[in-house]
């Protein structure tokens, strides 16, 4: 990887849910036709605010109902246009399943979903946490899942959704999540990023996770232990080559995500290493299967581990 | 457009009506499987948009500007398949050849687009309809198409919540280019909709969520059904108005006498001495002007 990232920079604030309005302003002022539907939860001031100030007969608000919003964005899809749909996170994958299911996947539309506030980044307590969705996307046809780690990234996702055929998910954190990449570099939809070349371990991780592996990596080679880092932004399809790269290369798996473990990307990385008869040794951290403890997210996340001390430990404890 | 009073086309649909009800007899008989009831109360209403109100060319059923008809209900599609193969998409014994044969099926007890180009929406999951159909009617206006979009649901598929969403959106965004018709059988799996989940007064509901309502008295009389559709303003893709809601009261399983009304007959096949006595009451039953 020769890109600069966070491992060789301090950090950079970032805003991934500020980045897909910004750059859906971008691709509109750039005369690109698309449709954008949202919820009752997008700030006027926020950048997809602007958007709908600008271009109001292309941005229609569904109000608080996310299953019709879902089965209408399908609709407009089918009446020829590509469609990006904001929808609060926690309320996306669970209230509209069958919507997603059905009218987005099984009936093969253009639209990308953008979920908000993933995995326990709203605050708010178990309500208000998206940490089953992974599970479900995983389990339905022709979904094409992404997760960006930063702001740079899910800006190239939503360019990138533009040329691309089917239905999306971008799985977007609340906002504040400090930026990875530090310069421009290639992105391809299902091509997983090595961010770090380790010889110890692999940390392999997605979405606002991705900064923490980052710290406990540089944290690690400090200790003179060589831990790599895999960007795994397409949970679906899954690179999977990337991962038995890494695999065979470092041994020692870590999986870092802010979902249940259970379903997620641990999940599909043991089912991958597992079916190619991996030996090495393989770790899971995720939202333990049980209600979120309440908190702020960094709070949680240092709670269950899931921060770089934690994340650091149990690179630690799999060497010892 | 045909005028309401042209009696010779009344009776030249109502001829078209029993012909699609023994093809679908005749079709349910051989797959073995299908929801006669639905089915048949929904017969007048697609024969009269598909043959004469939309515009529609069954030679090209992508044509871009054409009209939309969503068929909520996608457990009926049986019909659908049925009107498409008299118009000559395909033919009967194509549908029997590739009905839910694994990797060769063409066609399956729910509606799918990918198969049958002329379905609009794959359906099957209730209370889908209603809100994609407001999708289309918007993405209609965003790109000022001239097409309509017609979605018809069930009266047993309107307890599902999702309807009463899209009934809301519909009323806020005044889709003047929208058409929501009820067949409205009243029965749903397990026996009448008064009982199993009261859907009455639907005018009253419907009106206050922003709607016109038009009412059919008879939904299986052709010449009510074409009255209705006459009544329909010109399709406006932008101008905000009342989009339309067409309550179609129909009969479950109508035309075959052991089926109409009966909740018994929602789903399933029919035996051979079945679909002689069927045949034969479609036959009987047909309204003589």
């Amino acid at each position: 990887m020769a890109v600069k990232t966070t491992f060789d920079f301090d950090q950079m604030l970032s805003n991934a849910k500020e980045a897909y309005g910004e750059e859906l302003m971008k691709l509109a002022e750039e005369g690109r036709e698309f449709l954008f539907t949202y919820s009752d939860n997008v700030a006027p001031s926020s950048s997809a605010g602007k958007i709908i100030e600008k271009y109001p007969d292309r941005c229609f608000n569904f109000g608080i109902a996310e299953p019709n919003q879902v089965g209408a964005s399908a609709g407009m899809a089918l009446a020829g246009h590509i469609v990006f749909a904001q929808v609060f996170g926690p309320f996306l994958p669970l209230r509209a399943a069958d919507q997603i299911h059905t009218d987005i996947a099984y009936n093969d539309v253009n639209v990308r979903l953008i979920g908000t506030h993933s995995g326990v980044t709203a605050g708010g307590g178990p309500t208000h946490n998206d940490i089953a969705d992974l599970a479900l996307y995983r389990a339905i046809p022709n979904l094409t899942v992404v997760v960006p780690a930063d702001a740079g990234q899910c800006r190239k996702v939503i360019r990138a959704s533009m040329e691309y055929d089917g239905p999306m998910i971008i799985r977007i954190d609340r906002a504040g999540s400090p930026d990875i990449y530090a310069e421009d570099y290639e992105f391809q939809i299902g091509k997983a990023i090595e961010l770090v070349e380790g010889k110890d371990a692999a940390i392999i991780s997605t979405g606002s996770s991705l900064y923490e592996c980052m710290m406990a990596a540089k944290m690690l080679k400090e200790e003179g232990i060589s831990a790599g880092v895999l960007d795994m932004h397409t949970i679906k399809p899954l690179d999977t080559d990337a991962i038995l790269r890494v695999a065979y290369k470092a041994g020692n798996i870590v999986t870092v995500e802010d979902h249940s473990i259970n379903g997620g990307l641990g999940g599909a990385v043991a089912e991958v290493l597992c079916e190619a008869g991996y030996h090495g040794k393989f770790k899971r951290v995720a939202m333990p299967d049980t209600f979120s403890v309440l908190g702020d997210p960094d709070e949680i996340y240092k709670f269950y581990g899931m921060d770089r001390t934690g994340i650091a430990e149990q690179i630690r404890s799999m060497l010892r | 457009m045909m005028s309401s009073i042209d009696r010779k086309r009344i009776i030249e649909l109502e001829d078209k009506c029993l012909k699609i009800r023994k093809d679908l007899l005749n079709f349910i008989y051989q797959i073995g499987m299908g929801h006669l009831g639905g089915e048949l109360s929904i017969v007048e209403m697609v024969v009269a948009l598909y043959y004469e109100y939309m515009k529609y060319d069954p030679e090209n059923p992508k044509m871009e500007d054409r009209d939309r008809f969503i068929l909520s209900k996608g457990h009926c599609s049986e019909t659908l398949y049925t009107v498409f193969q008299d118009m000559g998409m395909f033919t009967m014994e194509y549908m029997v050849e590739h009905f839910e044969t694994l990797n060769t099926a063409r066609f399956g007890m729910h509606s799918n687009r990918k198969y049958v180009p002329a379905i609009e929406l794959s359906a099957g999951s209730l209370g889908h309809g209603l809100p994609a159909a407001v999708g289309m009617a918007l993405g209609a206006r965003a790109s000022k198409a001239p097409w309509r979009t017609i979605v018809m649901v069930g009266d047993g598929e309107m307890d599902e919540g999702t309807n009463w969403e899209a009934i809301m959106a519909a009323g806020h965004y005044k889709l003047g280019n929208l058409v929501a018709i009820v067949d409205k059988n009243q029965v749903q799996m397990t026996g009448f909709t008064a009982q199993v989940m009261n859907l009455d007064p639907l005018d009253k509901k419907i009106e206050a969520f922003g709607w016109e309502v038009i009412q059919i008295e008879d939904g299986n009389d052709m010449l009510q059904v074409c009255e209705a559709l006459e009544e329909l303003p010109e399709c406006d893709p932008v101008t905000p108005r009342k989009p339309i809601f067409i309550i179609s009261n129909t009969v479950k399983g109508k035309g075959v006498n052991f089926m109409e009304g009966n909740y018994k007959w929602h789903g399933g096949g029919i035996a051979k001495e079945q679909l002689e006595e069927a045949l034969a009451d479609v036959e009987k039953n047909r309204k003589v002007r």
